[in-house]
């Protein structure tokens, strides 16, 4: 019985959630009075597995092989399925990043089990792991049971426990290598090396106040209204990502997990429901002023001021007030 | 090209939310429905294949018999029929018994390539497409922002995190999950949603194809979310709440 964390990283860099993820992994093995053991995948991670080790860990597993030096589906779906073969832990968790949704439903699904994606909480009640899930784009919680006997698996969102609660430990934690048989010929997908599109000239970082829209500005033909409260407060302009799916600003000035992270003195939420792939980018902001006409918008959760109204009377008449 | 684009009925993003009695879900009778939105781009994606490279585009859905109307959809905008597999259950299952079912419709005929959105609104596993390419042993990529098909295979863009994109080059028959903004949606046309009438639909129940309907996870209780920051909601006309706004921002947060 243990609790595994799944980490990331990659060419050598660790993912950011990778110690958070570690860090609930150390607070479900002390509910469960469990060990934590944390695995570290790729090509040449011995370094990486020693900084793990350094952590409050009872030890850290290694699964080192060139086929797992660039990512791959196939290649990380067959070692963790080796890997939880292996250990046979009670629970399975990864941080809720890109390549783990890429990976981990298929091997969870090739195990006959459920994953249970993006939980925001974990619990043991009466014995039983309670995972909490964000429904609707986050206006509801759901506590979410999975069936059937462990190894239960799932994923913790970004910023939910915190990477620095994780205590270094005293001596170094044992350090394991596991043997693991990844067969390249059942590597079906070829990648390339990542690259970012080229980089236009807004650096949305540097910026102290932002006067952010969502969907809620409804029509191309709204965003002069935006710009002009962006411009009465002398800050820049940004978005959610539906707008810049549309067209209506550039890539260049969306904010969230696949835009820029932000942040600003104030940023000023127009019209944006506050789903997690924008807040992961923006909720480092001083100050948050959220503008949304739904009582029940996920946004106010974060916000220190809101106000609960139609954007298109608030914003003419903070346009106005501030020309004053 | 045979493409099988999976779609699924979500209440719509601005419908009521009331948990129901139970708290295992909400009130159904308050929500609107409408096709999950990044399946529309995955359908849409799956047109403009089709166009290029010709074949068939099948749309198929696991869901209540609402379902239906989503797959119409999908006819009036092009596809060429339809699938539903019919179970009430399936409004409230989890990812692993849908793909179950997705996969038992599509695994039954010739296929060359299948496309389902990255997430649902309701749910918002991330899982059904990724859970589908396993059980049919389909080689797959996710989050994907563009799609070519080259030398009897695919080379797709993908979305990393944080700005950064991957190409990845797979063989055919594949699965991918599409990223909303991939393309530009296109709408039904009153011609179009004539000729929907007579494109074929076919229904099976879930018993039929024999799917496994038990859940692999289940929602004990539902609830609102808890605040995590005290926020002070500022009421009033617009233009009393911006006097305020600004008085706040200038003198308690210190702002501006
Ligand atoms: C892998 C992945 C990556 C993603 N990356 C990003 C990202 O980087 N950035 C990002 O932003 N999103 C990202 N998303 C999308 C994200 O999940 C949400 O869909 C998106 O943030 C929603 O944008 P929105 O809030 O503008 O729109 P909606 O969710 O549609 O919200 C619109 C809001 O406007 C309000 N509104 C409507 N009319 C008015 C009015 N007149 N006055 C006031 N309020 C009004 C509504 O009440 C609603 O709350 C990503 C999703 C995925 C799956």
């Amino acid at each position: 019985m243990s609790v595994l964390v799944v980490s990331e990283q990659a060419g050598g860099a660790w993912h950011g959630m990778s110690f958070e993820t570690i860090a609930a992994g150390a607070e479900a093995a002390a509910a469960l009075g469990c060990p934590l053991q944390v695995a570290v995948l790729g090509s040449g991670v011995a370094g990486l597995a020693a900084e793990a080790a350094a952590k409050r860990v009872s030890e850290v597993v290694v699964i080192d092989d060139p086929a797992l030096a660039a990512y791959t589906p196939d290649g990380f779906a067959a070692a963790v399925r080796q890997a939880v073969e292996q250990l046979n832990p009670t629970l399975v968790l990864f941080p809720h990043t890109y390549q783990v949704r890429d990976f981990a439903p298929k091997l969870t699904a090739g195990l006959g089990k459920a994953f249970l994606s993006d939980a925001v909480g974990i619990a043991v009640d009466d014995g039983k792991l309670v995972f909490v899930r964000r429904l609707f784009q986050g206006k509801l919680n759901a506590d979410v049971t999975p069936a059937g006997d462990a190894p239960y698996f799932a994923s913790i969102q970004s910023g939910v426990f915190r990477a620095d609660a994780l205590p270094d430990g005293g001596a170094p934690a044992p350090v394991r290598n596991l043997d693991v048989v990844i067969d390249p010929a059942q590597i079906r997908t070829r990648p390339e090396a990542p690259f970012q599109e080229a980089k236009g000239a807004v650096d949305l970082t540097a910026a102290e106040i932002i006067v952010s829209v969502g969907r809620g500005i409804k029509d191309p033909e709204n965003i002069p209204l935006a710009v002009e409260l962006a411009q009465a407060l002398g800050g820049e302009l940004a978005a959610s990502r539906p707008i810049c799916d549309n067209g209506w600003l550039p890539l260049e000035r969306q904010v969230g997990s696949s835009g820029q992270t932000v942040s600003p003195n104030l940023y000023l939420a127009l019209g944006i429901s506050g789903a997690i792939q924008h807040v992961v980018g923006m909720k480092g902001a001083k100050t948050i002023v959220a503008i949304n006409k739904d009582e029940g918008a996920p946004i106010f959760e974060i916000a220190d001021y809101g106000i609960v109204a139609d954007l298109f009377e608030v914003v003419p008449a903070l346009i106005a007030a501030l020309k004053e | 090209m045979n493409i099988f684009v999976c779609l699924k009925q979500v209440g719509a993003r601005d419908s009521a939310l009331r948990i129901a009695v139970d708290r295992k879900w909400v009130e159904d009778e308050d929500l609107n429905f409408e096709m999950n939105e990044p399946d529309a781009f995955a359908l849409e994606e799956g047109l403009r294949l089709k166009e290029k490279h010709g074949g068939e585009v099948v749309a198929v859905s696991a869901g209540p018999a609402r379902a239906a109307s989503t797959i119409r959809e999908a006819l009036a905008k092009g596809a060429d029929r339809g699938i539903l597999i019919e179970d009430d259950r399936f409004a409230q299952a989890d990812a692993l018994c849908i793909a179950r079912a997705l996969a038992a419709a599509v695994g039954r005929e010739a296929h060359d390539l299948v496309l389902t959105g990255l997430q649902s609104d309701d749910f918002g596993f991330g899982q059904t497409g990724v859970i589908m390419a396993e059980l049919l042993n389909l080689p797959h990529a996710t989050i994907v922002m563009q799609v070519q098909a080259e030398d009897g295979g695919l080379r797709v863009k993908r979305e990393l995190e944080a700005g950064w994109f991957q190409n990845v080059s797979m063989p055919l028959p594949a699965l991918l999950t599409i990223q909303s903004g991939i393309n530009k949606v296109r709408y039904a046309t009153l011609m179009g949603i004539k000729r929907a009438r007579k494109k074929p639909l076919v229904t099976h129940t879930a018993g039929e194809l024999g799917i496994d309907m038990a859940a692999s996870q289940t929602v004990r209780r539902l609830y609102l979310p808890h605040k995590t920051k005290q926020t002070q909601f500022i009421t009033g006309s617009g233009k009393e709440a911006a006097a305020a706004l600004l008085e706040k921002l200038k003198f308690e947060a210190r702002a501006l």
